[in-house]
C-alpha cells in the first residue's frame, strides 16, 4: 500500500517535471534556452510512454504472453534462431535501427526553428515510431520472424506484399543517393575530410583480413585495433591538410568525390562481406554507439546554451535549407527519430528471431525506439547550439545565398541572423577547413555543433581534430548503409529476376552478382549525381523524397498491423496503430499534393522544371547552368513522378487494408490469421538470462 | 566484486560484438548435434559473416 503510494509519487513527479520542460521549451521566447531542458523533456516524456502506454499496449492490445514459446526457442538452430538475452539483442536491434537519419533530419529541419522538431519527435516516437517498431516486431514474432513482405501477403493479399517489396526497393535507391550526397558535400575540397574517410577503406579491409586470416573470429581485438586505427587517421588527415605536397591529391570537386563514391558501393556490393562490409560494420557500430553516449555525457557536462529561436520566419515555407511550410514538411524532414518506415524491416525478419521471451518485446521494440529518437534529440541540440546565422551560412546551398561570401552574409543577415565573413572564416580556420560556406547536407553543420559540444567539455584545443572525427564518424556509418543497402537491393533485385530467369536468382553466380549490382548503383548512382551537379545542392530535393518514401514504407507497416489487429478481433484497440497511420496518410498525401501540385519552383517539382525550362528557351540561363539544365529539368521531373508513385502505392495499401477489413467485419471471408500456433515455453528464465 | 562486474561487462561486450560466437556454436554443436563434422573457427566466422549479410540487417 505505501510502496503504491510512494510508486505513484514518483510518477506523478516525473510528469510534473516532463510538462514543466515540454512546456519550458514551448514558451520560451528569451534568447536562448539552456539544452539541458531539451534531455529532461525527452526523458520524462520516454519515461512516461515507455511506463503507461507501452505497458498499456503489451497487456491490452497485444498481449504478450511470457508464458509462449518464441521462435528462437522453438526452432532454435544455432544460427538464425537462437534465443539471446534481452540487452545483448536490444544492442542488436538498436545497432541495426540507428544510422545517420536521426542526425540529418533534425539538422535540416532546424531551420524551422527548435520547437517543431523536438515537440514531432517526442510525439512522433511516443505515439507513432515506438508503436509502430514494437507492434511489428511481435507480429512478426508470432509469426516465425516473416518479413514484413511476407506478412502483408499473409494478411492483405498478393498486393500489400508487392507494395511492400517494390516499396523497399525503391526507399532504398533514395536513401543511398541522399546518403552519398551528404558524403560528397561533407568532403567537398576538404584534404582532411577527403584523406580521413579514404583511409577507413584501407583499414576496414586491413581488419577484414585480420578477423579472417590472422586472428580468425576474434571480433573484439580487431574492432579495438581498427578504432585505435580509425582516430590516427583523424590525426593523419591534419598532417596531409597541412602538408603542401600531400592536399592537393585530395582536394577534389563534388563530381570527382561522387564518381569515388559510386566506384566504391559497386566494389562494396560485388566484393565478398568479409573483405570490406563485414568489417566496416564492426567499426561503424562501435563509433556509432561510443560517440552517442560520449555526445549524451558532454551535452549533460555541458548544458550548452540552444541560441536558435523557437519558430523562425520559415515555417511559411520560404526556408533556404528546403523549401516548404512547417506543414506538412517538418514531418517528412524527420523520419528517422519520430517514425520510420524502415525500422520495420528490421523489426520483422532480424530481430525476431533471437528474441527468448515475449516479454522481451516492449523493451527491445518500443525501448530500441525511444532511445534512437533521443539520438535526434540530441542531433538537434547540436544543430541549435550553433548561432543561427552560423547554422543557415552552413546549410544553405550558393543557389539560394549567393556564391560569394559577402552576399551569403548578406542575404542571411538580411533575415535577422548576424553573421559575419570574419565569423566564418575563424571558425572554418579553427575546424581546419577552407570553408564553411553552403556545406549543405547537415553532415558540416552537425560536426561543427558536436565539435563545439565536445571542444567545451573536453578541452577546446582541438576543435579541428572534434570536427573531423565527427566527419569521419557520420561517414562511416554513412557507407556502411551504402554498402549494406546496395548489397540488399542487389539480392531483391536477383530475387526478382530470378522469377523470370533462374540463373539470375543465383547469389553467388558472378555475372547475375555483377549486373544486378551495377543496375543498383547505377540506379542511386544517377540520383547522385543528379544532386553534385544541381547548383541548389540537390539535398533540398532528395531529403523529402526519401522522407515522404520512408514515411510510405511506415504507412505499409502500420496499415499491416492494424489489419492484423481488426482481424484478430480487436477493433476497438485498432486506433493504437490506425491513428499513427491516419496522420501519416494525411502528411504524406499533403507534402505529395505540395511537390508536384504548387506552382512555387522551391516547392513543386514541375513547377521547377517548367520554369528552367522556359528559363532555357529563353536564354536567360548562364552558360554553366544551362549545360547541366536539361539533366536537372528530366530529374524534376522524374521526382514527380516518383513522387506520384510513392503516395499511390500508399493509398492501394491502405485502401486493400480497409477492404480486407471490411470484409471481415461484415462477415466475409479473408485471409486467416497467420499466427504460429502456441506451444508453452519450456526455458528455464535464468538459464535464458545467464 | 568490482572484478566480477568488469567480467560481467566483458561477457556482454563480447556477445554483443559476436565474439564468443565461436565457443556458442561449440556448445550448440555439442548439444544437438555431436556427430556432424565440427566446423573449424575458420569455416564457422566465414560461414557466419555469409549469413549474417544477407538480408536487411542496416537502416537509415
Amino acid at each position: 500500500m505505501r510502496n503504491k503510494v510512494v510508486r505513484t509519487m514518483i510518477w506523478l513527479l516525473i510528469a510534473v517535471i516532463g510538462a514543466a520542460a515540454v512546456g519550458g521549451i514551448a514558451l520560451n521566447r528569451g534568447e536562448s534556452i539552456n539544452a539541458i531542458w531539451f534531455i529532461v523533456a525527452a526523458l520524462c516524456v520516454y519515461a512516461i510512454g515507455y511506463r503507461f502506454y507501452s505497458a498499456w499496449i503489451a497487456t491490452k492490445v497485444l498481449l504478450l504472453d511470457p508464458g509462449r514459446a518464441t521462435p528462437a526457442e522453438r526452432i532454435n538452430d544455432g544460427r538464425d534462431f537462437v534465443p539471446t538475452n534481452r540487452w545483448i539483442v536490444f544492442g542488436h536491434h538498436f545497432a541495426a535501427i540507428a544510422g545517420p537519419g536521426p542526425l540529418i533530419g533534425p539538422t535540416l529541419a532546424a531551420q524551422f526553428g527548435y520547437l517543431p522538431g523536438t515537440l514531432w519527435i517526442l510525439i512522433g516516437a511516443v505515439l507513432g515510431g515506438c508503436v509502430q517498431d514494437m507492434v511489428t516486431l511481435f507480429f512478426s514474432t508470432r509469426r516465425n520472424g516473416r518479413s514484413l513482405g511476407q506478412m502483408a501477403r499473409d494478411e492483405l493479399g498478393m498486393i500489400g506484399g508487392v507494395a511492400a517489396l517494390v516499396g523497399t526497393l525503391m526507399i532504398m535507391v533514395i536513401l543511398i543517393a541522399v546518403l552519398g550526397l551528404v558524403v560528397v558535400n561533407a568532403m567537398k575540397h576538404s584534404p582532411w575530410a577527403t584523406s580521413t574517410v579514404f583511409a577507413t577503406i584501407p583499414i576496414a579491409i586491413f581488419i577484414g583480413f585480420y578477423m579472417r586470416n590472422i586472428r580468425p573470429g576474434r571480433v573484439l581485438e580487431g574492432t579495438l585495433i581498427g578504432v585505435a586505427l580509425l582516430l590516427f587517421s583523424v590525426v593523419g588527415g591534419g598532417w596531409i591538410d597541412h602538408s603542401a605536397a600531400l592536399r592537393g591529391y585530395f582536394d577534389m570537386d563534388g563530381l570527382s568525390l561522387a564518381w569515388f563514391v559510386i566506384g566504391y558501393g559497386f566494389l562494396a556490393a560485388i566484393l565478398p562481406v568479409w573483405l570490406l562490409l563485414a568489417p566496416r560494420d564492426y567499426l561503424s557500430t562501435f563509433m556509432k554507439l561510443g560517440t552517442v553516449i560520449l555526445l549524451a555525457i558532454a551535452i549533460v557536462i555541458l548544458r550548452p546554451e540552444v541560441k536558435m529561436p523557437a519558430l523562425t520566419q520559415f515555417i511559411d515555407g520560404s526556408g533556404p535549407i528546403f523549401g516548404g511550410a512547417l506543414f506538412p514538411f517538418v514531418f517528412i524532414t524527420i523520419a528517422c527519430g519520430a517514425i520510420s518506415g524502415f525500422h520495420s524491416l528490421i523489426a520483422s525478419g532480424t530481430t525476431p528471431k533471437l528474441i527468448s521471451n515475449e516479454r522481451d518485446i516492449r523493451m527491445i521494440g518500443y525501448g530500441g525506439m525511444m532511445l534512437e529518437s533521443f539520438v535526434a534529440i540530441m542531433a538537434m541540440i547540436a544543430a541549435t547550439v550553433l548561432d543561427p546565422g552560423v547554422f543557415f551560412a552552413i546549410n544553405s546551398p550558393a543557389g539560394i545565398v549567393g556564391k560569394e561570401a559577402a552576399d551569403a552574409v548578406a542575404t542571411i543577415s538580411s533575415w535577422g541572423f548576424a553573421v559575419t565573413v570574419e565569423q566564418m572564416n575563424e571558425l572554418a580556420r579553427q575546424m581546419g577547413e577552407a570553408t564553411l560556406f553552403a556545406r549543405t547536407g547537415g553532415a558540416p553543420s552537425l560536426a561543427v555543433g558536436m565539435a563545439s559540444i565536445f571542444g567545451s567539455a573536453f578541452g577546446d584545443g582541438l576543435l579541428a581534430m572534434w570536427y573531423h572525427f565527427a566527419i569521419m564518424f557520420e561517414a562511416v556509418f554513412i557507407l556502411t548503409t551504402l554498402d549494406a543497402g546496395t548489397r540488399v537491393g542487389r539480392f531483391m533485385l536477383q530475387d526478382l529476376l530470378g522469377n523470370i530467369w533462374q540463373p539470375m536468382g543465383r547469389t553467388s553466380w558472378y555475372p547475375s552478382v555483377i549486373l544486378t549490382s551495377a543496375a543498383i548503383v547505377a540506379a542511386w548512382g544517377y540520383f547522385l549525381y543528379i544532386g553534385v551537379i544541381d547548383p541548389n545542392g540537390g539535398v533540398n530535393i532528395l531529403w523529402p523524397l526519401f522522407g515522404m518514401s520512408n514515411q510510405m514504407l511506415a504507412g505499409i507497416a502500420l496499415s499491416v498491423a492494424t489489419g492484423i489487429l481488426i482481424k484478430s478481433g480487436k477493433l476497438k484497440y485498432a486506433w493504437v496503430t490506425g491513428l499513427p497511420l491516419t496522420w501519416l496518410v494525411i502528411v504524406t498525401t499533403s507534402a505529395a499534393w505540395q511537390k508536384i501540385m504548387s506552382e512555387d519552383v522551391r516547392i513543386g517539382f514541375f513547377a521547377a522544371a517548367n520554369d528552367m525550362a522556359a528559363k532555357l528557351a529563353a536564354g536567360v540561363l548562364p552558360p554553366d547552368k544551362a549545360a547541366v539544365a536539361p539533366h536537372l529539368i528530366f530529374n524534376q521531373q522524374l521526382d514527380g513522378w516518383l513522387t506520384l508513385f510513392f503516395v499511390l502505392v500508399l493509398w492501394i495499401v491502405v485502401l486493400d487494408m480497409l477492404r480486407v477489413v471490411a470484409r471481415h467485419l461484415s462477415g466475409k471471408p479473408v485471409l486467416p490469421v497467420s499466427e504460429s500456433p502456441h506451444t508453452p515455453s519450456r526455458l528455464v528464465e535464468d538459464w535464458v538470462r545467464d | 566484486m568490482l572484478k566480477q562486474k568488469i567480467l560481467l561487462v566483458l561477457k556482454f561486450l563480447r556477445q554483443l560484438s559476436g565474439d564468443d560466437a565461436y565457443e556458442r556454436y561449440l556448445v550448440h554443436h555439442a548439444q544437438i548435434h555431436p556427430d556432424a563434422r565440427r566446423l573449424s573457427r575458420r569455416e564457422f566466422f566465414k560461414q557466419e559473416q555469409e549469413r549474417k549479410w544477407n538480408g536487411v540487417r542496416r537502416c537509415c
